[in-house]
Order: C-alpha cells, then sequence, then structure tokens
C-alpha cells in the first residue's frame, strides 16, 4: 500500500497524522480502555471507592433475565427491520430496473428518506400512530382494531420496527440498483430464450447473482439496526411500554446515564464492541473476497 | 403479446408507485400538519389536505419556539446543527486526507502503526464509548461548546481509507513528473493530489454533512444548555410535552425544517450523493 515511488522519511509525515492520531487516542482509544477497565470494577453507591472484581459485572449480565431478554429483542428488531426493509427495497428495485419511463423522478422519490435523522423518522411514525390523534392509528379504530403503542409492547415494537425500515429503504435500494446493474443482460435473455418466465428469471439467475449484496447489505443493516436506531426508540418509546422495547443500544444509555451503573454500563459497552468487532470482521473478510473474483 | 406487455408495463409502474406512496406518505403527513392550526389538529381524523397557516406556522417556530423549549427560537437550532454539520464534514475531510497522504506517500517509522491505530476507530462508534468519552469530553472543558459537538466525532477510518484508496489509483508517473519539475511534497500534495481528488472530497462532504448534520446521542449528552441544541435534538425536547399539551402543527413544522437541508443536499447532489456512499462502503 505504499507507493513504490515515495518521498523519504522526515518531520513531516508525523506532522501529517499527527491531527487524527491525537483525535483517535483520546476520544476513540482512550474512552474504550476505559470502558474496559471500568467494566472490571464495581463502585459503591456514592461513586467514593471502587472495586477490582474480574468478571463478575459479565457474569451479573448474563445472568440477568432483563439483559437477556434485551438480548433477544434486540436480535428479533434487527432481524424483522432487516428483512422487512431488504425485501421492500428489492421489490423497488427490480421495478425501476425494468422500466425506462421515468426512471429518474422515481429513483430521486425512493432515495431521499436516507437524509431523514433516525429520531426525525421516529417522530413522524409516532405522529401518524398516535394513539388518540394519528392517521393511522384513526384508520385502524375505523377497522376495528385499538391501536396503542404506549400501553401494547408488541405494538410499541411494531411501530420502531416500521420507522427504522423506512429509514433504511433508500439505502438498501440504492446497492440493490447497483447490484442488478452489474448483471450481464445476456443471462437473463439466454434464459428468457429458455422459457423461463419472469418469476423464474428472477429466483433462478437474478436473486443468486444478486447474493453477494445482499449479504453486504445484511451486515450493513444488522450494524445500523444494533446502533443507528437509538434516536427512533428514545423518541417514540423509551424502551417501554415496561421494557418491551429496550433494545441493547438503548439499554447502554439508560443504565449509564440515568441507572448511573458504571460497571454494568461499561460492561454492555464492552459487549457491544466485540459486536461491532466481530461485524466488521465479517464485512472486511466478504470485501476480500468480493474483490478476489 | 402486445397486450401482455401492456400489462407488464402498468404491473411495473403500479408497484413503483405504491411504494413511492408509501414511502412518501409521512413526508406528506408532516407537511400537512405544518400548514393547520392548533385547533385542526386536535380533531381526529386528522385533514389529509393542506390548510392555509404555513407561514405563519413557520414564523411561529422560527422565531418565538415550541413547548419545552420555548424561548429557544428553532432558527439558532438551525444555526446550531449548520455549524456542526459544516464542521465535522469540513473537519474529517482536512484530517483524513492529510494522514492518507502521510500513509501512501511517505515511508517512515511506526506507519503501518498509525494506519491501524485508524483502522481500529472504525470498531468503536459513539454508541459504544458513551460514558467515558462523555468524561473526556467534560474534563476538557468541552461540554456545551461547538468544540465539543464536532470534533470528537472528527476522527473517521472510512473517510482515510477512501482517500488512501484514490491516490493509489493516482499512476506514479505524477509523482515522477512533478519531482523532475522540482516539486516538493507539499507542492505535490497542493497542486497535484488536491485537485485530481477534488469530486472524491465533494462526494464525501455530501455523505458526511447528513452524517453530521442527524447526530442525536451526541448533542443530546454534551448540550444541557438551551442555546447550544441542535434542531435534531430539538425536536425531542419539543416531544417531551406532547402529552401535556400537544402542539403537532408547530411540532412538525420544526421536524420539516430539520429535514429540509440534509434532503436538498441529497437531491441536489444525486450524483456526489451516490458516488460518496457506495465508495466509503468499501
Amino acid at each position: 500500500m505504499l507507493k513504490p515511488v515515495h518521498f523519504k522519511s522526515s518531520i513531516l509525515p508525523y506532522l501529517l497524522v499527527f491531527p487524527q492520531i491525537i483525535i483517535t487516542l483520546v476520544f476513540f482509544i482512550w474512552p474504550a480502555s476505559q470502558a474496559l477497565y471500568q467494566s472490571f470494577l464495581v463502585e459503591d453507591a456514592f461513586g467514593l471507592s471502587s472495586e477490582f472484581v474480574w468478571l463478575d459485572n459479565f457474569t451479573a449480565l448474563f445472568s440477568d433475565p432483563d439483559y437477556l431478554n434485551s438480548f433477544l429483542r434486540t436480535f428479533f428488531f434487527s432481524m424483522a427491520t432487516a428483512s422487512l426493509s431488504m425485501g421492500f427495497s428489492l421489490m423497488l428495485a427490480v421495478k425501476t430496473d425494468r422500466v425506462i419511463r421515468f426512471a429518474t423522478p422515481y429513483r430521486a422519490l425512493l432515495i431521499w428518506p436516507y437524509a431523514v435523522a433516525p429520531v426525525v423518522a421516529g417522530t413522524l411514525w409516532m405522529f401518524m400512530f398516535d394513539p388518540t390523534l394519528g392517521l393511522a392509528a384513526w384508520w385502524l379504530k375505523t377497522a376495528g382494531i385499538s391501536w396503542n403503542h404506549r400501553m401494547n409492547g408488541n405494538q410499541a415494537m411494531l411501530l420502531i420496527i416500521f420507522a427504522a425500515s423506512w429509514k433504511q429503504i433508500s439505502y438498501n435500494f440504492l446497492f440493490f440498483i447497483a447490484g442488478l446493474q452489474a448483471i450481464p443482460k445476456s443471462l437473463i435473455e439466454a434464459a428468457a430464450i429458455d422459457g423461463a418466465g419472469r418469476t423464474r428469471q428472477f429466483w433462478s439467475i437474478v436473486f443468486p447473482l444478486l447474493s453477494p449484496t445482499t449479504f453486504f447489505l445484511l451486515v450493513v443493516n444488522v450494524v445500523y439496526t444494533f446502533f443507528d436506531t437509538f434516536g427512533i426508540v428514545h423518541a417514540v418509546t423509551k424502551g417501554g411500554p415496561a421494557g418491551a422495547t429496550k433494545i441493547l443500544v438503548y439499554k447502554v444509555y439508560n443504565d449509564g446515564f440515568i441507572g448511573l451503573d458504571l460497571g454494568g454500563s461499561a460492561a454492555q459497552s464492552v459487549i457491544l464492541m466485540i459486536i461491532v468487532i466481530a461485524l466488521t470482521i465479517i464485512q472486511f473478510k466478504y470485501i476480500e473476497r468480493r474483490v478476489e473474483y | 403479446m402486445v397486450e401482455q406487455k401492456n400489462a407488464a408495463f402498468f404491473f411495473n409502474h403500479a408497484v413503483i408507485i405504491l411504494g413511492i406512496i408509501v414511502i412518501c406518505f409521512p413526508l406528506w403527513i408532516t407537511f400537512v400538519a405544518a400548514t393547520h392550526d392548533a385547533v385542526r389538529m386536535t380533531q381526529a381524523p386528522l385533514p389529509l389536505l393542506p390548510g392555509d397557516r404555513l407561514f405563519e406556522n413557520i414564523h411561529t417556530v422560527l422565531f418565538d419556539g415550541v413547548g419545552n423549549a420555548k424561548e429557544q427560537p428553532v432558527w439558532l437550532m438551525l444555526v446550531n446543527s449548520l455549524v456542526m454539520a459544516m464542521s465535522i464534514a469540513v473537519g474529517k475531510i482536512c484530517i483524513s486526507i492529510l494522514s492518507a497522504f502521510a500513509i501512501v506517500y511517505f515511508d517512515f517509522r511506526f506507519r503501518m502503526c498509525f494506519f491501524w491505530m485508524i483502522f481500529i476507530t472504525l470498531m468503536l462508534p459513539v454508541e459504544v464509548r458513551i460514558l467515558p468519552t462523555y468524561e473526556v469530553v467534560a474534563n476538557l472543558g468541552m461540554l456545551n461548546s461547538y468544540y465539543g459537538l464536532s470534533i470528537p466525532l472528527i476522527a473517521s477510518a472510512t473517510a482515510t481509507f477512501m482517500f488512501r484508496q484514490v491516490f493509489l489509483t493516482i499512476p506514479d508517473e505524477m509523482l515522477e513528473a512533478a519531482r523532475m519539475d522540482g516539486a516538493g511534497p507539499i507542492r505535490f500534495f497542493w497542486d497535484i493530489l488536491l485537485p485530481m481528488s477534488r469530486t472524491n472530497i465533494a462526494a464525501l462532504f455530501v455523505i458526511l454533512f447528513i452524517y453530521g448534520w442527524n447526530q442525536y446521542l451526541w448533542p443530546l449528552l454534551i448540550t444541557t444548555d438551551r442555546d447550544m441544541y441542535t434542531i435534531v435534538m430539538g425536536i425531542k425536547q419539543m416531544l417531551e410535552a406532547v402529552e401535556e399539551a400537544p402542539e403537532w402543527h408547530l411540532i412538525m413544522m420544526t421536524a420539516l425544517l430539520a429535514q429540509i437541508p440534509p434532503i436538498m443536499v441529497v437531491l441536489t447532489m444525486q450524483r456526489l450523493f451516490v458516488k460518496g456512499l457506495t465508495e466509503t462502503e468499501k
């Protein structure tokens, strides 16, 4: 990765990397190591003294049904959001790939939600499903379904899944479009000559050839649902009702800043870090493979 | 055959238009709500068509503020968001283009060590290190300041990687030719590398501006002073008041104002946006 033709070492390269390295050290590596260190400590109620307890914080977490529940909920939320969002985007991408007329305005109308902040996305969906006033809630009421995500945990979960999927559609859409355009048209023509219909063409040729894109998007969507959806949960449900939507990243914030359980919150941070590291490694492995062929 | 084709044609367009309606409906409802008055917004069913209060609502929100965040006019939040988004985008681009230049074009001790340190930041999003990072910022006295809002988010491995990738595709002859003409490293960077990566910088800027504008958790933690609220977190403060006195028309107007700048950036710079999105993911 170093250029074969390059400059001789001097003081200059150190000056060039200095700003980035200093910010990385102060705001990334130092806090992360602090989180790691604190996760092995227990502080007393007044924060006056702390004791080194090895892995007690972690064993406490994994024997805490509340935490395990949160883990399962996050997993369910993540899978539901990823499949809903990717399924919807794939359908739209396949259709827009087929039409020629209006392709540009269609694309513009489909990509803008990328720019909406998660917390704003949450606000919009919360407004539509507001139990007393929201339009969608009102329609459901006239259809005989009573909607109240402030009382009903399943409905609360459904609402954050909708908001989170909606926000992610445009991202998935753009990558699916790029993936579809990379598939050689001759393959599809050959299938058509062999008598395969549109559906058959899609499942036997297009979908398998899209699998690298799909896999890449799955990893990105999981990272998104684990970390970026904090704003949605915080605005719409605050983890409630009765913890029904308390996903992991919300729990780190809640236990640390509201509950002031520093050791427990730090241990949760460390577990989240391990999850990100694992996902990053998977993503890089996959990219290396893609470069090969 | 022709009939079949026509049917497929209409079916494709119908599916796309239906999808667009689902995707755009929340935005339309926001806009409609922002154009009505307080009384209309408390009667179910809520309107589906816009009212006539658009400009009054804009004025109220921009200069008087809403709900809990009263005395906190939204124009100030917009300014704060703009400053934060710009400093994050410009800061990230500056520091990562410099470090990428050093890593690709210089042979120096600890080069790989620095590279790995930058790489690690990819695995430490702000959400997993909130408490200790908050402590660092508090100790440095950067709470409630633009520095605190932007600097801790500025280091970015993705931007450094992207520039590294761009520099690696620039032919070596460029440097040889520049050297023959007697250009030193700074001259080479300024007159050759920078102009050659202009579109990449612009594409990256689009993505980073949206990233900075949409930050939520970080400003929520480090701003307690109302004058430092950004618009994205300001909406949350307004929602707190919803249960007592819903002022949906004003909240939705704020939500609309919070979305317009990043959406405009995406729509007006679509090509750069798509380029930035696909390149930073590599």
